[in-house]
């Protein structure tokens, strides 16, 4: 009878979910009732367009069309079935498509070098002078002026860089291989921290050490890769989590976990024993050397969901220090940009804000495939960045629920009773609420040739999610 | 401008740490420039770099904090404070928060088994949540106004199509299961169920009951507008239904401002149809002759009498006057000469109340100016202008638009009416004040406190005073503390809306004699 649900309600009494007043939630926590008060604000801003869109999206039964939802669930079951393996390093050249010597990838959305940011000019740069391309600075830039130097996003190459993110011809790139769906991404070796190329830093200090890094480094850990088979990065991944990191901005655990994976094969690279230990001080040095394995791994995850048409999931965030961009699954070629904001965060002994470079790198898509800042409960260390504690750790966390599709079946959260990390960004949860990504990340120097001041949080551009909505539908519109 | 370097020997903190602490002493002192760090190698050159001189720095190690600062020599030279305050601050760990869904969908995410909304957002967005709410399957209760009619006709048709209640849009109480949602009192559970169209109206009758003894199942709001021709009483016709089938009610009682007759006419096939004693009061109208089990009240204590009474708690007598209460307060009044009609200023909080205590004056003769308008003409009342005799008082309604515009609700701010009462005893020199007040969950926690404040701020004599508190002993506000403190600044306190209005009538009847 048609009674039915309002006598269900008289027996088991209300579950109340409080839009409004947070008095009349208080009032039914009062008298013993289970009440749930929504910290709201105006869907979508407020903005009628939006709402008209979101609405146009909408089926009669107030959820999101079948299609889109059927699209939705296919998008995450590929992400979480992705199981990225570590697989062996090689040339640039030799394994990223449309390579050359005068090609210099970047990260983000793509740019020109007149509007490059301050850190993505001094890497290229830097990477020029790497190549004998220039021998100086100078010279550099003028090479990269003339327009014979072609610019690419890494994420047009199944690449991607941290911070600048170049990567040129001749730098060694972990493969990192997709065995569920057979795809690869690339990305360079972290060089550690201080004055380093992808910071934006080109000076001797940084040339050195990426010259002992293609002469030593590279060589000793392929070799030690090639005798340990594969590294299982998910199950890694997993692992770190459950220790304390976060995989974007704290990456010690998993660091450590690589160290212990690959030291039984390192010992027998064909290297001298000093040699050997400059390698394992190298990595052990570096808390993120493991970050140039957790985006590749992600990037690597999120690529098979490129063209599920009708899906809205998000399948790439980058960065390039100019401009914010999002790609979503449906429309996988196209960048939805916005100019790339400031970080929120801490300084480096003798730096201040004042010093800082807008957003950069690509090393959001670890948040994208549902690690970071969407893990942040899991490394509550890191929420000092902000002047958070570890509380406030579990709210960053619990958050991204609200614009998210799924919980992770792998990556899981001790202090979440083990749930799994929020994944799956949908861009049309994203403009209904407000509610932005979380993103953690570094801060460079906004000159040229100086590197990283300071690290903290990033909030996306809501814009970028607002276009990638509004081309979504007119998409849409036009494919009926 | 001084330099200063403090040293901490053995006091290791991460970097991050650190770097916290620097950002937070230069946002709470004002520096020119703080660096706090290890005194690592690097660090201390970097130091050296910026001028700090120091031989303890010198002899620092990488175990040891510094904390090098740079500013007015006053501030410079007790920066110990600051450093000591932040560092304490820095061990005391915060109270864990609640992360908060910010959407509906993100809510029932969070909280699955949840069955009901209720929603008091501003109205454009009222009407969007609440058809979203009600296609996830939950029972809406909206508190909101200001949602448009059609709106309300459309998010009522699919409530009933879903088998849901829509409460409102712009239902003020309601009690499910023993739980308030929005303005309700406490009432103790019981067998009477209750179904209206009206807020304070609700709460009137339902604190009647409890304290005639008796209890209520469930109490149902439907919105004021539901009653109306166009909304066609859906949920009102909805909740008789659920009413009738839910097992613990024995009782069904039915209340709504002036309805429109074909609805009315559903409205009572309905509860005929729903086969309980039931008890209808259409406010402002005359009572109905009994059709079957249906009988009609005429007002809302009479309702709550009626139903108490075929709930089986026992006769309850028809309201008389205290013959002697009236005779003392006509001698009350007696200094202004008897000769002269004592002028009535009705200030009420409730729209219900007020409505209600206009049309109790009016039918027993007065002639009253209120913001309000009653439907139909009162029997005996002489409609205003009609007459040429003086009017006889004042009624307003304060929760109207006009003294709503930008502030709470009287019945959550009840100092709106203390300004009222200022302003128009010094304008009309009323003799006889009539009030109500409302406890329960969402009023102010102490209405009755603030309205003897403004009784007693303008107390004079020959001024007589009356209210009704619409409450129940259970209340967050208490009854009896309530009552207390209106008669402590001498205001006769009666039990029900009803006899405060017909006391005044009586008490300005006798006194024209």
């Amino acid at each position: 009878m048609s009674a039915q649900k309002t006598l269900e309600l008289f027996a088991t009494g209300p579950k109340v979910i409080n839009l409004g007043l947070p008095s009349f939630a208080d009032d039914l926590r009062r008298s013993g009732a289970e009440v749930l008060h929504v910290d709201w604000r105006p869907p979508a801003g407020g903005d009628p367009h939006l709402l008209h869109a979101l609405e146009s999206l909408q089926g009669s039964d107030g959820g999101v069309l079948p299609e889109i939802a059927t699209a939705n669930e296919e998008a995450v079951s590929r992400l979480l079935a992705a199981k990225p393996m570590l697989v062996g390093l090689g040339k640039a050249s030799e394994l990223i498509e449309g390579m050359h010597a005068k090609h210099i990838l970047h990260a983000g959305p793509p740019v020109s070098w007149q509007r490059m940011s301050g850190p993505t000019r001094g890497a290229v740069m830097g990477a020029l002078v790497f190549e004998g391309l220039a021998e100086t600075p100078e010279q550099a830039a003028t090479l990269a002026a003339s327009g014979e130097i072609e610019f690419s996003p890494c994420h047009h190459h199944q690449a991607v860089g941290p911070m600048a993110g170049v990567i040129s011809a001749s730098m060694s790139v972990w493969i990192v291989e997709n065995t569920a769906f057979g795809n690869r991404a690339y990305c360079t070796l972290n060089e550690g921290l201080g004055k380093v190329l992808r910071y934006g830093a080109f000076g001797d200090e940084v040339m050195q050490r990426l010259r002992w890094m293609e002469c030593v480094l590279a060589p000793a850990l392929s070799q030690a890769l090639t005798r340990a088979g594969s590294l299982d990065l998910r199950s890694l991944i997993a692992q770190a989590l459950q220790m304390g990191d976060e995989g974007h901005n704290r990456n010690r655990a998993a660091t450590s976990l690589v160290i212990r994976a690959l030291a039984p094969h390192l010992i027998h690279v064909d290297l001298p024993k000093e040699e050997i230990e400059a390698v394992l001080r190298f990595i052990d040095s570096n808390d993120h050397f493991f970050l140039n394995l957790s985006m590749p791994a992600c990037k690597a995850a999120l690529d098979p969901c490129r063209g599920i048409k009708d899906s809205t999931m998000v399948v790439a965030m980058a960065r390039n220090g100019t401009d914010f961009g999002v790609q979503l699954a449906s429309m996988p070629d196209r960048w939805f940009t916005a100019p790339a904001p400031l970080v929120e965060g801490l300084y480096l002994p003798g730096f201040s804000a004042a010093d800082a470079a807008p957003d950069i790198g690509d090393s959001v898509i670890t948040e994208t495939a549902g690690i970071g800042g969407f893990a942040m409960a899991a490394a509550p260390a890191i929420v000092q960045f902000v002047g958070g504690n570890a509380s406030q750790a579990l709210s960053f966390t619990r958050k991204m629920l609200d614009i998210t599709l799924a919980e992770h079946s792998t990556y899981k959260i001790p202090a979440l009773d083990f749930h799994g990390t929020p994944v799956g960004i949908d861009v049309m949860r994203v403009v209904e609420s407000g509610v932005v990504p979380v993103v953690n990340t570094g801060i460079a120097h906004h000159e040229p040739g100086i590197g990283m001041v300071g690290a903290g949080l990033v909030k996306p551009p809501i814009a970028c999610f607002e276009q990638a909505l509004t081309a979504f539908c007119e998409h849409k519109e036009q494919s009926r | 401008m001084a330099k200063r370097v403090i040293i901490h020997q053995d006091s290791y903190h991460d970097s991050v740490f650190l770097m916290s602490l620097t950002q937070r002493l230069l946002s709470r002192v004002s520096l020119e420039d703080a660096v706090v760090a290890m005194a690592a190698p690097h660090n201390k050159a970097l130091l050296a770099k910026q001028g700090y001189q120091d031989a303890a720095l010198e002899e620092a190690g990488p175990g040891d904090l510094v904390i090098a600062v740079c500013g007015e020599a006053t501030v410079v030279d007790s920066i110990e404070d600051a450093i000591d305050a932040l560092l304490k601050d820095e061990a005391k760990a915060d109270a864990l928060e609640e992360a908060r869904p910010t959407t509906l969908d993100a809510a029932l995410k969070a909280l699955p088994e949840a069955n009901l909304a209720l929603i008091s957002l501003p109205g454009e967005h009222a009407g969007r949540a609440a058809r979203r709410a009600l296609l996830r399957g939950r029972h809406v209760m909206l508190f909101s106004d200001n949602v448009a009619l059609e709106d309300e006709i459309a998010l009522k048709e699919l409530a009933v199509e879903r088998g849901l209640l829509c409460m409102g849009p712009d239902c003020g109480t309601a009690m499910i299961a023993g739980k308030p949602l929005g303005f309700a009192n406490s009432v103790r559970p019981g067998v009477i169920g209750v179904v209206g169209a009206s807020g304070t109206g609700i709460q009137e009758v339902t604190s009647c009951i409890h304290r005639l003894g008796a209890g209520c199942s469930q109490i149902l709001g439907t919105g004021g507008r539901d009653l109306s021709l166009e909304v066609g009483g859906r949920m009102a016709l909805f909740s008789i239904e659920a009413l009738a089938a839910d097992e613990t009610t024995s009782v069904i009682v039915a209340i709504s401002k002036p309805p429109a007759p074909e609805v009315a006419t559903k409205v009572v096939a309905a509860l005929r149809e729903a086969g309980k004693p039931a008890v209808v009061h259409f406010m402002g109208e005359p009572p109905r002759e009994t059709v079957g089990n249906v009988r009609f009240a005429k007002t809302l204590a009479d309702t709550a009498e009626l139903a108490c009474k075929l709930a089986g708690y026992g006769e309850h007598e028809a309201p008389t006057h205290d013959a002697a209460l009236v005779e003392t307060l006509v001698a009350k009044l007696g200094s202004e000469g008897p000769t002269h009609k004592p002028q009535l200023l009705g200030l009420f909080c409730g729209g219900t109340t007020a409505y209600e205590a206009l049309f109790l004056l009016q039918d027993a003769g007065l002639q009253l100016e209120s913001n309000l308008k009653l439907h139909g003409t009162p029997k005996k009342g002489k409609a205003k202008g009609t007459q040429t005799g003086e009017q006889e008082g004042l009624l307003l309604d304060l929760g109207a638009d006009q003294y709503t515009q930008g502030r709470p609700h009287p019945m959550i701010e009840p100092l709106l009416r203390n300004e009222q009462l200022e302003e128009l005893v010094s304008r009309d020199a009323p003799t006889l004040l009539l009030f109500d007040v409302v406890l329960g969950f969402g009023s102010h926690e102490d209405p009755a406190g603030v309205l003897a404040a403004g009784v007693s701020s303008i107390a004079r004599d020959g001024l007589v005073a009356i209210a009704s508190i619409t409450g129940t002993a259970d209340d967050g506000q208490g009854y009896a503390a309530s009552r207390q403190r209106l008669e402590a600044v001498g205001v006769t306190v009666v039990d029900d809306n009803r006899r405060a209005a017909q006391l005044a009538a009586a008490v300005i009847q006798r006194s024209a004699r």
